[in-house]
């Protein structure tokens, strides 16, 4: 019988939550570093046992907490993330230059082959690797020669909040960058170039310049790796050449902002998207929580909402929120600000919430246990 | 002996549930306290001053013999109460919401 665990960074602490394969019942664990913020974790795929944590706080900064028996125990690991050589400087939102600061770890990506190797995305925007089970951590600095110096924050801050490791290519990373754009490498990190064509941002001087666009999150199928999919600060995107182009595929979503963006374990072309009504009202339209499924990879949508509030709700659901499971059918799950996360056993058709009253939820990642 | 009191959430990191004894040769500073008190619980390192510059962390502070010496360079000599261990050096988090 396989086991789903998922993995929830809330503004307060971590939970992990268990069920077996039914996905019924649960049992929750924790707060895991009580009090701390918890922007992300993710276990490695070929150590699930192995799991990575970005814990931080405005007072004591950034600790990377590591587990090897599955998150019952945590030892802390390195925390020196210093930017090579000299970073130089990058726009604040006055379009002054403002140097380069490390602030936090939003998101860990794990090697989908050596469990001691693994990603960060850092905010102010960087990405650094490390090889030693997260004790040493180095910069990537060729990706900030991509025009660093015109990037500018997102209002939550210059993060690199995105890597998508290539399936079957090591030598292939995409990250996405709020508010700078997408950018790819195909040399394992040494070069990297911007994969913006095809976005529009009215925001921008210029709103379709390769630098400057705020996007939200980008997701993959295993199957697929060269067709993304998109949630931009506003647009729901998809590209089918790794990047090099994009097309709104938005459609008939009662929004097209919002944040989390993920894709069906085994159905490369359903999507899931929470739509939020806008850019200054981070909640769902009309106060009813919507996941909108689309079975064609884009442009038709439909609104799933059983089990979901139908009125008078005001949660967000931020990034990296939202996961899927590899059973048959698809778990879906996602976390909102409200301290909830819901589950659905059947590809999203019906959710259901597993707890109600967590802290604000950051992240949520699921692994699916044999 | 040095007598160092750690706010809750890094008394929670270093797993010492009260006042933290350490030996540090004189002259004894705020940089030579930390130096010992990060070799003693290595999961504090970067968590009181910032891991590159070694500066204190903004909304850190510290007090001793009921003083704020926060803005005292880090290199200064403490207290002599502090030093022969008569008085603790507080390590506190500013309260500055969440």
């Amino acid at each position: 019988m396989s086991a789903i665990r998922l993995l929830v960074g809330t503004r307060k602490g971590a939970f992990v939550l268990t069920s077996d394969g039914k996905r019924q019942r649960w049992e929750v664990a924790g707060p895991h570093f009580g009090g701390w913020e918890v922007y992300h974790l993710k276990g490695s795929p070929v150590d699930p046992s192995r799991i990575y944590a970005s814990q931080s706080s405005g007072w004591f900064g950034q600790l990377i907490p590591r587990s090897d028996d599955g998150g019952k125990t945590w030892e802390t690991v390195g925390n020196d993330f210093a930017y090579a050589g000299d970073p130089g400087t990058h726009q604040w939102y006055d379009g002054s230059a403002r140097p380069w600061d490390f602030k936090r770890v939003w998101h860990l990506e794990p090697s989908p082959s050596d469990p001691d190797a693994v990603y960060a995305g850092v905010e102010d925007a960087g990405l650094f690797h490390s090889g030693d089970g997260g004790r040493t951590w180095q910069e990537l600095p060729g990706l900030r020669t991509q025009q660093g110096s015109r990037w500018q924050p997102g209002a939550g801050g210059m993060c690199l909040h995105t890597i998508l490791l290539g399936p079957g290519d090591p030598q292939r990373i995409f990250v996405a960058i709020s508010a700078a754009g997408a950018f790819r490498t195909d040399d394992g990190g040494s070069t990297w170039r911007p994969i913006n064509r095809g976005l529009r941002s009215d925001f921008m001087p210029d709103p379709t310049a390769q630098i400057g666009h705020c996007v939200h999150r980008i997701a993959m199928h295993a199957s697929r790796p060269h067709v993304l999919f998109m949630q931009k600060h506003w647009d729901v995107m998809r590209s089918d050449d790794a990047g090099e182009s994009w097309r709104e595929v938005s459609g008939n979503l009662p929004s097209d902002f919002g944040f989390a963006i993920e894709v069906h374990a085994h159905e490369p072309d359903t999507l899931y998207v929470v739509p939020i009504k806008s850019d200054t009202e981070h909640y769902p339209p009309e106060g009813r929580l919507r996941v909108y499924r689309s079975r064609t990879g884009g442009d038709e949508w439909e609104a799933l909402t059983s089990g979901l509030p139908q009125r008078d709700c005001y949660v967000n659901v931020l990034r990296d929120a939202m996961a899927v499971d590899s059973l048959d059918p698809c778990g879906v799950y996602f976390g909102t600000t409200g301290g909830q996360v819901y589950a659905s056993s059947d590809s999203g058709d019906s959710w259901t919430p597993i707890v109600r009253d967590l802290p604000a939820v950051l992240s949520v990642e699921v692994q699916t246990l044999p | 002996m040095i007598r160092v009191q750690l706010p809750s959430l890094l008394k929670n990191l270093a797993r010492v549930d009260s006042e933290i004894e350490l030996e540090v040769e004189a002259p004894v500073t705020l940089h030579s306290v930390l130096d010992a008190l990060d070799r003693r619980y290595p999961m504090l390192q970067g968590t009181i001053r910032d891991r590159s510059t070694l500066r204190r962390r903004p909304l850190v502070r510290f007090f001793a013999c009921e003083e704020d010496i926060s803005q005292s360079p880090l290199d200064a000599v403490l207290p002599e109460a502090v030093a022969r261990g008569a008085e603790p050096l507080l390590i506190v988090a500013a309260i500055a919401g969440g």
